[in-house]
């Protein structure tokens, strides 16, 4: 089992580095691609956090070119506010953090850590990548339409998407691209993972990074294709007339709509968006959870405590997201033995994900924990992720949730869940991985002076936001609040806000610099495996070559063997035979 | 051919099953596909019975749609999934004619069902039956039309394995039977979606 005979020199640039089959690559491209996406989803946010602090004030410096009909004399219009915010959400999950954990960290991960050469189909691969690519610049086009991007929120939700301008259906065009490409993916993933583990990686052995991204792939694979559905029948609405979400009588600005023949339904479209969306939380926490596992055991250099629970758990997490997503739509009426339903499963899916947390935990207990850069963020992935996680609790309750419901509070939610957390463990990964991809390491000064203001600026902005949704404040108001009277106590918070996510955006310049300064200068490694870890990717070369191993891989033991009693080194590597 | 070699040097378990899941790749990959295409259909399944127990009024269907024609087309599609058995079962008893025979039967009997599929439609827009009209016909084009894009897409892959496709079979038969195998799979299952299109649209 030797690698490829033909050499890979031959092959062109353009067949290495763009149209390329290798999954290392296709991986490179993913994350490069979504942290581009996640910087400009970022930007969307910060260009309104203007408006919601200073509302009705022009904005400095950049005001003028947004143009007359999105800002005029630099003052944000409501309208324009609304585009903005639904970019921002679905640029943030759709291109930005899923096409990084699992695109990214996924493609190029998994084939190393299960001991493949390469994905199951590559062609496949590279044809779901730049579908992928397609998608993001459909939805970045949108913004130079005669009317914009569309403004109606990430969700999407009929009537008003279905009467809205074009720029709702570019959305949903890029919505189903989006869908096609995470759909070729995850066939690859599963089968890659069933398929092509080396030679006594049995299922036990799976690292649990590799069980994430199974259980991901599986819900993309299942959960995705009805938005398919009903983003064909959203599109059929606005561009054949029928009325699949468009009830009979419907009155738009006092006018009854005369030219639609009705009978439709939008809660339907409800239904279906949550039935994708829902499962696709998962779809952002787990490859997260992934890779802050991997993180903690290197860095604890301890076996991952209880990982057969964390692993059932994760299985039992992904069959029950199929199964509660009409808690987002509590305030729909859709009576008490159906909300009596969904409100216990959603309880039940608390179950597994505290397993998975305090597995985590329990891990550092006893540790000799080394203080890197990925530890650091891994670390306070889990406090936050954790929090992120309790005050979901009162929205997954009806009772609770109804004030709640569509608050700022939870805006502060769910961010807790994918800023601190999210982002945090794919700002780990980075720093833990980076080594492995470019034969050098970021540097850790830098990675400070990243970590430390990004994780005390996250919390000043996403905590006020639970405080201003307790006190009434909505979400998706372009002026903050400030035409409601009720709110004005809590609405000073809004600078404060404001002026912690602008210091964030300069918090992430030494980590922008730090990665391209590293992929350069940073300290050389000296060995494949730095970290001293135990996985299968850090036996291969560094940066590993097209087909990744040079040597043959067989797998002896489990993923998180650390500090074995009898053993030489306080690792012992899957893939050496001698402990 | 030249990427294809290279990939099956890097690849294993193109042509031979893993012992552990008893698949070859491809194989695997299909059933996910599969899987994905039941909850895309099952999604419009699920929302035709939403929109019909919500409506105040439904047509009476069957007089809507022609029953007779899509009773055929039924007949059709099923024998033209016996056909692409047949086309498998030749290339596994070695004989490549008998296989370009049944594969052929196979797409021009799809196309039959396609022909049909258009005269239908052809009826409904002459008595201006348009989806806007109501929310059954809107169903209807949009669940006979995603089907109709799937048999279209069938045939496009069908010719090219009875086309240029083929030539895998002089260099490597057994990748290029596992290939049809797969094609067949497909077939079923789009065949299957039409199973329960026909009556849940036309009879129910
Ligand atoms: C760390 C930087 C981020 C900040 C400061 C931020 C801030 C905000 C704010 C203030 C809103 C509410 C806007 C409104 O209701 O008017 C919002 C909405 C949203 N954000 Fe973020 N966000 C950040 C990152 C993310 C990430 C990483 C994701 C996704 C994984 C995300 C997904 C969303 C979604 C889905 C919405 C809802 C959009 C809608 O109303 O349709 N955000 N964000
Ligand atoms: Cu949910």
């Amino acid at each position: 089992m030797s690698i490829s005979k033909k050499p890979s020199h031959d092959a062109s640039f353009v067949q290495k580095y763009v149209f390329s089959t290798d999954h290392k690559i296709i991986g490179i491209q993913y994350g490069l691609t979504s942290l581009f996406f996640l910087l400009f989803g970022f930007g969307l946010m910060m260009i309104m956090r203007w408006q919601l602090a200073y509302p009705g004030h022009a904005l400095p410096v950049m005001g003028t070119i947004f143009g007359e009909n999105n800002m005029p004399g630099g003052i944000m219009l409501p309208e324009f506010y609304n585009q903005l915010g639904a970019m921002h959400g679905t640029i943030m999950v759709f291109l930005g953090v899923v096409p990084l954990g699992f695109g990214g960290f996924g493609n190029y991960l998994i084939p190393l850590q299960i001991g493949a050469k390469d994905m199951a189909f590559p062609r496949l691969n590279l044809l779901s990548y730049w579908i992928f690519f397609a998608a993001g610049g459909l939805m970045l086009a949108s913004f130079f339409l005669p009317g914009g991007p569309t403004g109606n929120g990430w969700t999407s939700y009929p009537p008003l998407s279905d009467l809205a301008h074009d720029g709702q259906s570019i959305w949903l065009v890029g919505m189903f691209l989006i869908i096609i490409s995470s759909l070729f993916s995850s066939i690859n993933f599963i089968v890659t993972i069933f398929q092509l583990r080396a030679p006594g990686m049995t299922f036990e052995r799976l690292p649990f990074f590799i069980w994430a991204q199974l259980v991901t792939a599986f819900l993309l694979l299942l959960a995705f294709p009805p938005l398919e559905g009903a983003a064909f029948m959203q599109l059929m609405d606005r561009l054949l007339g029928t009325s699949f979400f468009l009830p009979s009588g419907l009155d738009v600005s006092g006018q009854v709509l005369t030219n639609i023949s009705g009978g439709g339904n939008a809660l339907l479209w409800q239904h279906l968006f949550w039935f994708l969306g829902h499962p696709e939380v998962y779809v952002i926490i787990l490859p997260a959870l992934g890779i802050v596992t991997e993180i903690i055991a290197n860095n604890t250099r301890k076996p991952i405590s209880g990982f057969n629970y964390m692993r059932y758990s994760v299985i039992f997490l992904g069959f029950l997201s199929f199964i509660v997503w009409s808690h987002h739509m509590y305030l729909t009426g859709m009576g008490t033995n159906v909300t009596a339903f969904f409100q216990t499963t959603t309880m039940l899916v608390s179950i597994p994900s505290v397993i998975i947390i305090s597995g985590l935990f329990i891990t550092l207990w006893g540790g000799s924990i080394r203080f890197n850069s990925p530890m650091l963020f891994a670390l306070a992935f889990l406090p936050m992720f954790g929090f992120g996680g309790l005050t979901g609790l009162p929205l997954g309750l009806a009772t609770t949730d109804i004030p709640l419901h569509d608050t700022y509070y939870v805006i502060g939610h769910f961010h807790y869940v994918v800023a601190p957390g999210v982002i945090f463990a794919i700002f780990g990964g980075i720093y833990y991985w980076f080594p492995k991809a470019t034969g050098r390491k970021m540097n850790e000064t830098l990675g400070r002076l990243h970590f430390w203001p990004t994780l005390i600026c996250m919390n000043l902005v996403f905590f006020p936001m639970l405080i201003q949704g307790i006190a009434g404040v909505n979400r998706r108001l372009y002026d903050g609040g400030e035409s409601y009277l009720f709110m004005h106590d809590v609405l000073y918070w809004n600078v404060i806000i404001s002026w912690a996510v602008w210091v964030m955006a300069v918090a992430q310049i030494p980590f922008i610099f730090n990665f391209f300064w590293s992929i350069f200068q940073g300290e050389k490694v000296t060995s494949d495996n730095p970290w001293e870890a135990t996985t299968l990717e850090w036996a291969a070369p560094t940066p590993p070559p097209h087909g990744n191993f040079t040597k043959k891989i067989t797998v002896y033991r489990g993923p998180y063997e650390y500090s074995l009693e009898g053993a030489s080194k306080d690792y012992s590597p899957q893939f050496e035979k001698d402990i | 051919m030249y990427m294809q070699e290279q990939e099956d040097e890097i690849i294993p378990y193109i042509v031979e099953s893993r012992e552990d899941t008893g698949l070859y790749n491809a194989k695997f990959g299909i059933w996910l596909f599969l899987a994905s295409e039941i909850m895309l259909f099952g999604s419009l399944f699920s929302s035709y019975i939403l929109l019909r127990v919500g409506a105040s009024s439904w047509p009476v269907q069957s007089d809507f749609l022609n029953v007779p024609i899509g009773a055929l087309n039924s007949v059709i599609l099923i024998t033209s999934s016996m056909f692409i058995i047949r086309a498998w079962t030749s290339l596994k008893a070695n004989d490549f004619k008998k296989f370009q025979k049944f594969m052929w039967l196979t797409i021009v009997f799809a196309i039959f069902f396609l022909c049909f599929k258009g005269v239908e439609y052809a009826q409904h827009f002459m008595h201006h039956e348009y989806p806007k009209k109501s929310v059954f016909l809107a169903l209807y084009f949009l669940m006979t039309g995603l089907h109709a894009l799937h048999i279209l897409g069938g045939i496009i892959v069908n010719i090219y394995y009875v086309s240029s496709g083929s030539r895998l079979w002089s260099t490597n038969p057994r990748w290029f039977t596992n290939r049809i195998e797969v094609a067949g799979l497909y077939w079923h299952f789009v065949d299957i979606i039409w199973i329960f299109l026909f009556p849940t649209l036309y009879l129910f």
